[in-house]
């Protein structure tokens, strides 16, 4: 096998991309969780869907860059709808019940698909002024990866900024300890719970759109990645965004660098890297033991 | 119709024997019937650690397909000729399985639990994928003969479809048996302690996780002798059996039927296996229905079709009060408990 530092080093950049498109997922499944301690089945789902709307609106704009807007955006509309008709009946019934309903909601949706665009993938065709390489001094990389990891890192800053800094950021932490006091406090926490379910759907949909001129587009390419993202949340910590972060871009690099030394390892290294976690450390790098059990 | 219902409470085995001796005559076609005794008996596996223990698998493919390949591979590349061999070597497997995936996912409790068993599962998938040597990948393990069945040191042929029907009655009707008596004993009322109130069960003594793996890997058992009969049945076994998709399949059926309910599985999966049928003439959408009828139940009926029909006044006592899973879910901190 051909090895040197440049080849190392140009695959781990691989894996930063991969880590990014599962730092997003596992971003919006822990938000949701955190708060409302749902797991969205249909997380997967909403991230095929934002690919789609992305090509559908990229086809009728012929703009890249309103379509990485306008997609997360809608997205961000249809998480609003889902969480408000949908999974907000069944607080106060079996923790077990809104991850059934989604799990139906993601088989309506990705069936949907098939119907509406057809089961043959798409091609997505990144824009061009990101269309070429960059040289980075070892290897040649193409440019719409770079950009995936800056706007990765760019929504992920502004995430943390929303959240440490802002008055409503303050009230979705004081509800992730404990709803009872916020309410006490006359905070509409319905509205909170709504919104964050808006903002997790809406990095689902993001991830959608970026990734999909890398993995093409195709009803069921939510499927296999989703339950990467939840291994991703199990693995940093259910409901620590700083756990989905460093296990999203480990599990990248893992997955990368396995694909690399042993290919045929790499659709199960995931489940792997999470069966030794659950032995060494069951509440992941960043869970509190025994929170939400 | 209240007396039918108390008989069939009083005697639930001779009872679903009799109501699926007549079954096969009918359904449409008699394959439809063998389906749904062996998905009803994956269902019912499922709901041993749903309905029962109160623990959500999502990843019941993983016992299902271990079943199906176990006795797949014991009666297709091993040369071993008796069918029954062959079944107790997938249930054996699938029970294996079911122990090994149920340490990992009992070390983390609550949701994580469905998220854990679903990625287990397929992590399972992909190593029968690579594994083509063994589990023919995915072309699918071929090449699964029928073989006449000792009984009573008779051996009898099965290739008929009724006569194949009611050999698998007599399997799943006897893995019924065995499931009631589990039920009943002792040991089933903890099951149903630890659902109703983990803490307390603890309380009083009990061994939460480990009365919860013995429930995983007799779940597993169970699902694992449905796998091994569906493998008879195919004669094949695709690499689907054990696709996240499967999982999927087990949790509607379970849920439609009714979870919690003794019979609820097989009614769930009789309904499933119909409306599949049905739908599948009309439009190739047909998954899109099955998930709008299935989100429906879990809005609007989450007691399923046979919890309903048995919570009803005019059939009490059969079955006993219905029981879904009663883990009160409120978002985070509104219970008001202070968290350690």
């Amino acid at each position: 096998m051909p090895f040197d530092a440049a080849t190392l080093l140009s695959q781990l950049f691989t894996g930063l991309v991969l880590g990014t498109i599962y730092v997003l997922l596992a971003l919006g499944l822990s938000l949701i969780f955190g708060l409302l301690t749902v797991v969205n089945f249909s997380h997967g789902s909403f991230y095929m869907l934002g690919a789609y709307l992305g090509f559908f609106v990229l086809g009728f704009t012929k703009n890249f860059w309103i379509a990485l807007v306008v997609a997360p955006l809608l997205l961000g509309l249809l998480g609003l709808l889902t969480e408000r008709w949908l999974v907000r009946p069944l607080y106060g019934r079996s923790i077990d019940d809104p991850l059934l309903l989604t799990f139906g909601l993601s088989l309506v949706l990705v069936e949907a698909a098939r119907l509406v665009w057809g089961k043959m993938g798409l091609t997505f065709d990144p824009p061009a002024a990101l269309a070429g390489a960059v040289n980075l001094g070892f290897t040649y990389f193409p440019a719409y990866r770079l950009f995936v990891i800056a706007a990765t890192a760019v929504v992920v800053v502004a995430l943390w900024l929303f959240l440490e800094r802002t008055t409503l950021g303050l009230v979705i932490r004081a509800g992730t300890r404990d709803a009872l006091i916020v309410r006490a406090l006359g905070i509409n926490l319905n509205l909170v719970w709504l919104l964050v379910f808006g903002i997790g759907c809406a990095l689902a949909g993001l991830a959608g759109v970026l990734a999909a001129p890398m993995r093409g587009v195709y009803p069921e390419m939510g499927v296999t990645i989703v339950i990467e993202s939840f291994v991703v949340v199990v693995v940093g910590g259910m409901g620590s965004l700083l756990g989905a972060i460093v296990a999203g871009l480990l599990i990248g690099e893992v997955v990368s660098l396995t694909t690399f030394f042993a290919p045929k390892m790499a659709d199960i290294v995931v489940f792997l890297v999470m069966a030794v976690v659950l032995l060494v450390r069951p509440s992941g790098f960043f869970g509190e033991a025994g929170l939400m059990e | 119709m209240g007396r039918v219902g108390a008989l069939i409470a009083r005697h639930p085995i001779p009872a679903f024997f009799v109501v699926f001796a007549v079954f096969p005559f009918v359904v449409p076609y008699k394959a439809l019937a063998t389906q749904v005794l062996i998905y009803g008996l994956f269902a019912l596996g499922f709901n041993l650690l749903y309905g029962y223990t109160g623990l959500l698998s999502f990843g019941h493919a993983a016992f299902f397909g271990l079943g199906a390949y176990g006795t797949g591979v014991t009666l297709a590349r091993l040369g071993v000729t008796s069918v029954w061999a062959g079944l107790a070597a997938g249930l054996v497997l699938a029970a294996a399985g079911g122990a090994l995936i149920g340490y990992l996912c009992l070390r983390r409790r609550g949701i994580y639990f469905a998220m854990l068993s679903l990625a287990f599962a397929q992590l399972l998938y992909f190593v029968g994928f690579h594994l083509s040597w063994i589990t023919g990948g995915d072309d699918g393990l071929r090449g699964i003969p029928v073989l006449p069945v000792g009984l009573a040191g008779v051996r009898v042929s099965i290739e008929t479809p009724l006569a194949f029907y009611y050999f698998v009655l007599v399997v799943v009707g006897a893995a019924v048996a065995v499931l009631k008596r589990i039920l009943d004993s002792p040991f089933g009322a903890v099951l149903q302690a630890i659902r109703e109130n983990t803490d307390r069960a603890a309380a009083c003594g009990y061994d939460v996780t480990r009365v919860k793996l013995l429930s995983f890997v007799f779940s597993g058992a169970f699902a694992g002798l449905a796998g091994g009969l569906n493998a008879l049945y195919l004669q094949v076994v695709p690499i689907d059996t054990l696709y996240w998709t499967t999982s999927g399949q087990v949790v509607m059926m379970a849920l439609l039927g009714g979870a919690g309910t003794f019979f609820g599985p097989f009614v769930g999966a009789g309904v499933f296996l119909i409306l599949e049928d049905v739908l599948s003439v009309f439009t190739e959408s047909w998954p899109l229905v099955v998930g709008a009828i299935f989100m429906a139940f879990v809005r609007f009926l989450p007691r399923g079709i046979w919890g309903t029909v048995v919570g009803l006044e005019i059939m009490g006592g059969l079955d006993g009060p219905p029981k879904p899973p009663e883990r009160s879910h409120t978002p985070r901190g509104t219970r008001g408990v202070a968290r350690p």
